[in-house]
Order: structure tokens, then C-alpha cells, then sequence
């Protein structure tokens, strides 16, 4: 209910904000999933959002649209007073952002993490991420003594269940023994949630705790109980200075920059971008030293391998829980197969929701 | 995986932990309504008391004067609410989801400058008791301060409505201002106070959350715990020891759902994750089927707007 009003309130305030000054200028409009200030997933985009700014370009923002029919009218909203590329930085924007985009042929939109370009002027980015996460399951496979990682997954979409077999099969390679424990929060930001489940997994032998959500509260917690964690998103280094190995952090700022340039000069075009540890999308925090020099030199050859594409998060052969062969021996995962990931591989417990 | 003594124990202590900031708040809030007046500001109050103990934490480096800092803040919000229902005698309902709304950008707002920033480390209570104690050690110690408090107020509560000449009146006038105001009652006086009380406690109950819980400030932290609250004093017919009941219940099933995950027993997530508000609800609809005690616990004047002909 609350969020209604909030929404409510945002629109009115955009209204009164665009109607006042809609003139011809060149504008980028942003709209995030969670607050502006989560350390996280939106404070990420937001960093992207200022390098635009920082170009010379007009950008506002709409921070903490819920995901859905909701979202549709914020993007409508932003097209309507003006907007002439707009960002759409979360999955559940998908629907809503090509429906839009059908009715506003003149404004660009790009959306992230989607698949879904079904007009000219939509386009889709994401990030590699699951590279990060090969990096991840390597250090896990060699630091967990009780051979229990705890991975606390977020919503199963295809994003998410490409990060844990990612990282389960790079532990794999360096660790025959260890588990992948799952525990599905279904948020993407509740602190005391995520904190919560991080408590549950370390109870239950967990030693290594990950995270596919976007507070800081599972590495904390992480620190309080003497286990090595990851952070997510940003540099979390801050909250966990002892336990945490590393980060994955995402570098918007680049391609915002590039495609708001392009979309200005009218150079824009609809593609699709997967970028990854090699165009700098994706990006690793400083290691932590408490892993030993051997282990950081292991893990920083891996990730020159993984952005030359000397290496590759899924080699074959890939096997799926049931014992089908997913990826011939040899080959690698192609772009396709990976977006549209439904499975979990061989060596993961439980089942995906469905 | 074999469930030892002790780690019943450590689940049992972090259910109890993970029950704190509803406790808090709901137990504020009870004593709010049943002085008749309906505050639907809890997240509000308690989003304001979670930022303002963070920011009087990093300001002040002073965890007492924080967590006084956000009982105060929670105070002051509800006056606020207090002045609009009681003194200019706005509606109840409008005016609280205003307060929640209100206290989600305020907080936002000031919270900009300490996002990012580690919290402090809160002092616990009996830390050597915890390990020495097998299965109680986990579950009675090592907790803070306002951990203990927490777990009294419920019975203090009850005390104080039942026993006590002051909760006599409070429920007197809950029930029916127009009596209470001719047995010459000033129902303003008492239901300010109500209402103060009840955000103190919901700035405390958010100062849970940012000081003690979470050790951090992260917009919206509270993440609608607020309304859970609200819900639980609804539920437990405004009895302060169902309340109690009812936080412990919903905490424990909030963490259970997450442990019975991690074990890999194959019930639907979604299932699980729906199950505290289901049991929740089920389990004070039950235990609350007394018709007669429901009506003598209802605050029959809920919500009304109480003007004194003069």
C-alpha cells in the first residue's frame, strides 16, 4: 500500500518537475529497482548515471520502481516529458520497456540484463557477470575447509542460476568435494533477510558464504561469524575487512557514457551488449591477502585467461543434475544457450523453484 | 545433517534475535491503539529511529546516546501524527500511511551521508555465559541490551494495562472517550502520551534493526516490518503476550523456511516463503477464538475521532 503512495507521490512530483521545464534539450532518464543508496546493484548504476552527468549530459532519475505493471507508467512517464534515452536498469523492466518503446519510436531505451528487443529502438546490455563468479568458485573450491558454500540466490531467472553453476563448476575444478547450498530469499534488498539466510547457511556448516542480492548485510554477517565472503555488486570491502576475499563490481559508467554520447549525436543503434571482465563491465575488487600470494596469483592468471577468452566459465563436458550432457566435451557454452540458462548443473543441490 | 543440542540452541537465540524490532513496535503500537487511537505510521517511526540512532552512532560515537537519539526521533514523528489526529482532528488512517511515507523519504533524505559506512560494534550481555551452557547458553545469553528489554515489555505491558490505575484509564478511554471524558479524564492528555510512547517505541524497535541487527544505514531497512507489526496487534486481538507470541512465531518460521532451504527439503520455495504470514495468522486466529476476551481487549472507540464539546 505504502509503496502505491510513494509511487504515486514520485509521479506527481515528475509531473510537476517536466512540465515545467519541457523544452528541446537532449535528457537521459534512469530508472532503478532499489535505492539510490543500496551499496549495491543501484548504487552501481547510479555511479554510471554521474559519469553521464559528468560528460556534460542532462540525466534525472526514478529510484525504487517496483518491477512490473508499475513500472510501465514511470517509463511512460519519463518518454512522455522529454526523455530522449532512457536506462532501464533491472529484469522485471523487460515487458514494460518495449511497450513503451512501441508508442515512443523517437526515444531510445535500453534495457538491462533483458532479452527482449522487439522494436528498433529498444536495446539490451548486461554484463558477464557469471565470469566474476567462475573467479569466485575458484577461491571458494580452495578456501572452504568444511566443503560447504552458502549461496544466497535472489529470483530464478536465468541471470541468477548462471552465476551459481558458474560457480559451482569452477569449485568443482579445484574442489571434487564441496556442496552448493541454495537458499532463495526472493528479494533483491532486505537486509534483514539476507542477513538472516547468510546465518542459516553459516549454521548449517556453510564456510564461504556468496550472495546474489544487493545489501551488504550478508558479508557482515559473514565477518561476525569468522567465514569468507564475497561482495556483490560493489567494493564491500568496508564491511568486511577481515573475511571479505573480494568483490565483483559492476562498471557501468563506460558504455552509459558511449551510448548517451551516440544517442545524442544520432549515432545510436539497437544492439546487444554482453560485456565482460575483458571490455571492463565487469570487474574484480582487490584480492584479499589473507588468501595467500599463491592463491591470488592463481586467481588473477584465471582472470587474465577468462578476458583474453583463453579460458571459459563453461567448458565442457557439462553435465545438468540428472546426468545430461549440457556441453560436449571441448566445446564451450555459446550466447544463446547461457542467456536462456534453466538448469542447474551436476553438483548443486535442490531444485529451482518454479 | 544431525540437529545437535547446541545448534537447536543457536536457532532458537537468532529466532528470538530476529523477533526484536517487531516486539518492539508492536508492543508500542498496542498501547497506542488501545487508547483508541489507530497509528498507521510504525514503518514510518521506525525507518525515522533506524536512521537517526546510525547517524547519532557515527556522529557522536555513543551508542547509548543513539539509541536514546532514536527513541526520541520516534517520538517526535509521532507528535506530529499526535497534533494532526488529536489536536486538529484529522482522519487516523490518512494522516498515519502520510507518517510512513513521510518517514521513508525523511530518513532517505538524511541517510545520504551514511550510506557505506560500517556500523559499530554493540556491546552484549553474559558473552561467557553463551559458550558455557549447552542448548540455554545460545538462547538467554549473548544478546544486548535491548534484546532483554525487548522480551520483558510484553509482560511489563500486560502489567500495566491490567494491574495499574494508569492502564485502567488508558483502556477507559480506548473504550469510550465520551465516558472517560465526563468520569473527568483529560482523553487528550492520556492519548498524546499513548501515541508517544508507541513511536518511542517503534524508534527503538528501527534502532534494532541500523545499530544491533544490520549494523549499517541502507535506505528502506526496515523493509516493511513496520506493517508486520501493525498486523501482529490486529491478530493478537491487542493482547501484549500474544503479541509476543506472534513476533516469536513469525521470526521462527522466517528463519526455519530459510534452514529447511539450506538442507535441501524439497518444498516449494515460494510455499515456504509465503508460510510465516500464513502460520502467523493461523496460529493467533486460534488462539484467540475467545469471543467474549476479544471484546474485552478490542479498543472499542479504534480509530475515531474524539472531539470534547465544550
Amino acid at each position: 500500500m505504502y509503496k502505491y503512495f510513494l509511487r504515486l507521490l514520485a509521479l506527481v512530483l515528475l509531473l510537476l518537475g517536466f512540465s515545467m521545464n519541457a523544452n528541446a534539450e537532449f535528457k537521459v532518464g534512469f530508472v532503478y529497482v532499489g535505492p539510490t543508496g543500496d551499496h549495491g546493484w543501484t548504487y552501481q548504476h547510479d555511479e554510471g548515471r554521474k559519469a553521464v552527468e559528468a560528460a556534460g549530459i542532462k540525466t534525472t532519475y526514478v529510484e525504487s520502481v517496483p518491477e512490473g505493471a508499475d513500472a510501465e507508467r514511470v517509463i511512460r512517464q519519463l518518454a512522455q516529458s522529454g526523455h530522449d534515452l532512457i536506462f532501464t536498469t533491472s529484469f522485471g523492466y523487460m515487458d514494460p520497456t518495449n511497450k513503451v518503446a512501441k508508442d515512443f519510436p523517437n526515444v531510445k531505451f535500453e534495457h538491462a540484463t533483458g532479452y527482449k528487443r522487439e522494436h528498433s529502438n529498444v536495446s539490451t546490455y548486461s554484463a558477464r557477470f557469471y565470469e566474476g563468479r567462475t573467479l569466485l568458485g575458484h577461491m571458494a573450491g580452495k578456501m572452504t575447509k568444511t566443503n560447504v558454500i552458502g549461496y544466497i540466490a535472489s529470483f530464478p531467472i536465468p541471470e541468477v542460476i548462471r552465476g551459481i553453476n558458474a560457480m559451482t563448476l569452477a569449485a568443482q575444478k579445484v574442489n571434487p568435494n564441496i556442496k552448493t547450498k541454495i537458499v532463495w530469499v526472493f528479494t533483491w534488498y532486505d537486509p534483514g533477510k539476507e542477513s538472516e539466510a547468510a546465518q542459516a547457511l553459516i549454521d548449517q556448516g556453510a564456510d564461504i558464504i556468496m550472495q546474489h542480492t544487493d545489501s551488504t548485510a550478508p558479508v557482515q554477517v559473514a565477518e561476525k561469524a569468522g567465514v569468507w565472503s564475497f561482495g556483490q555488486a560493489s567494493d564491500m570491502q568496508r564491511f568486511a575487512p577481515k573475511s571479505i576475499l573480494t568483490s565483483i563490481i559492476d562498471d557501468w559508467a563506460p558504455y552509459y557514457v558511449e551510448r548517451s554520447i551516440a544517442a545524442r549525436d544520432g549515432t545510436w543503434k539497437q544492439q546487444d551488449t554482453w560485456h565482460g571482465l575483458k571490455e571492463g563491465m565487469v570487474a574484480m575488487a582487490p584480492y584479499n591477502s589473507a588468501m595467500g600470494s599463491g592463491l591470488v596469483k592463481e586467481v588473477e592468471k584465471l582472470q587474465k585467461d577468462l578476458a583474453s577468452g583463453k579460458a571459459h566459465s563453461f567448458t565442457g563436458p557439462i553435465y545438468d543434475q540428472k546426468g545430461n550432457l549440457l556441453v560436449a566435451k571441448g566445446k564451450v557454452a555459446d550466447d544463446g544457450m547461457l542467456a536462456g540458462m534453466s538448469v542447474y548443473v551436476k553438483g548443486v543441490e535442490g531444485d529451482i523453484p518454479k | 545433517m544431525n540437529i545437535d543440542i547446541n545448534f537447536l540452541g543457536i536457532l532458537i537465540g537468532a529466532i528470538m534475535a530476529s523477533s526484536v524490532p517487531l516486539i518492539l513496535a508492536a508492543s508500542g503500537e498496542l498501547i497506542t491503539e488501545r487508547s483508541g487511537v489507530l497509528n498507521l505510521g510504525v514503518e514510518g517511526m521506525m525507518i525515522i529511529g533506524a536512521i537517526s540512532g546510525f547517524a547519532l552512532m557515527v556522529i557522536t560515537d555513543n551508542l547509548f546516546l543513539a539509541i536514546i537519539g532514536s527513541m526520541l526521533s520516534g517520538l517526535l514523528l509521532s507528535f506530529i501524527f499526535g497534533f494532526l489526529t488529536q489536536s486538529l482532528l484529522t482522519n487516523h488512517v490518512a494522516s498515519g500511511l502520510a507518517l510512513t511515507i513521510f518517514g521513508i523519504g525523511l530518513s532517505a533524505m538524511i541517510g545520504k551521508d551514511f550510506v557505506g559506512i560500517p556500523g559499530k560494534e554493540f556491546p552484549l550481555l553474559f558473552v561467557n555465559l553463551k559458550e558455557a551452557i549447552p542448548l540455554f547458553g545460545p538462547i538467554f545469553f549473548g544478546h544486548s541490551i535491548v534484546f532483554y528489554f525487548a522480551f520483558l515489555l510484553p509482560f511489563g505491558t500486560n502489567y500495566f494495562l491490567r494491574k495499574t490505575k494508569i492502564g485502567l484509564i488508558v483502556r477507559a478511554v480506548g473504550d469510550s472517550p465520551v465516558s472517560a471524558a465526563n468520569q473527568g479524564i483529560n482523553v487528550l492528555l492520556v492519548r498524546y502520551c499513548c501515541i508517544l510512547y508507541g513511536g518511542a517505541m517503534c524508534g527503538l524497535g528501527g534502532a534494532y534493526l541500523s545499530l544491533i541487527y544490520t549494523p549499517q544505514w541502507i535506505e528502506n531497512m526496515t523493509a516493511g516490518r513496520g506493517w508486520i507489526a501493525l498486523a501482529l496487534v490486529v491478530f493478537a486481538t491487542w493482547s501484549p503476550l500474544k503479541v509476543l507470541a506472534g513476533a516469536i512465531i513469525f521470526g521462527g518460521i522466517t528463519i526455519l523456511q530459510l534452514h529447511m532451504q539450506a538442507m535441501g527439503i524439497r518444498i516449494p520455495v515460494q510455499f515456504l516463503s509465503a508460510l510465516p504470514y500464513i502460520m502467523t495468522i493461523v496460529v493467533l486466529v486460534i488462539i484467540s477464538r475467545d469471543s467474549r476476551k476479544i471484546k474485552l481487549n478490542t479498543p472499542t472507540s479504534l480509530g475515531q475521532i474524539f472531539y470534547k464539546e465544550k
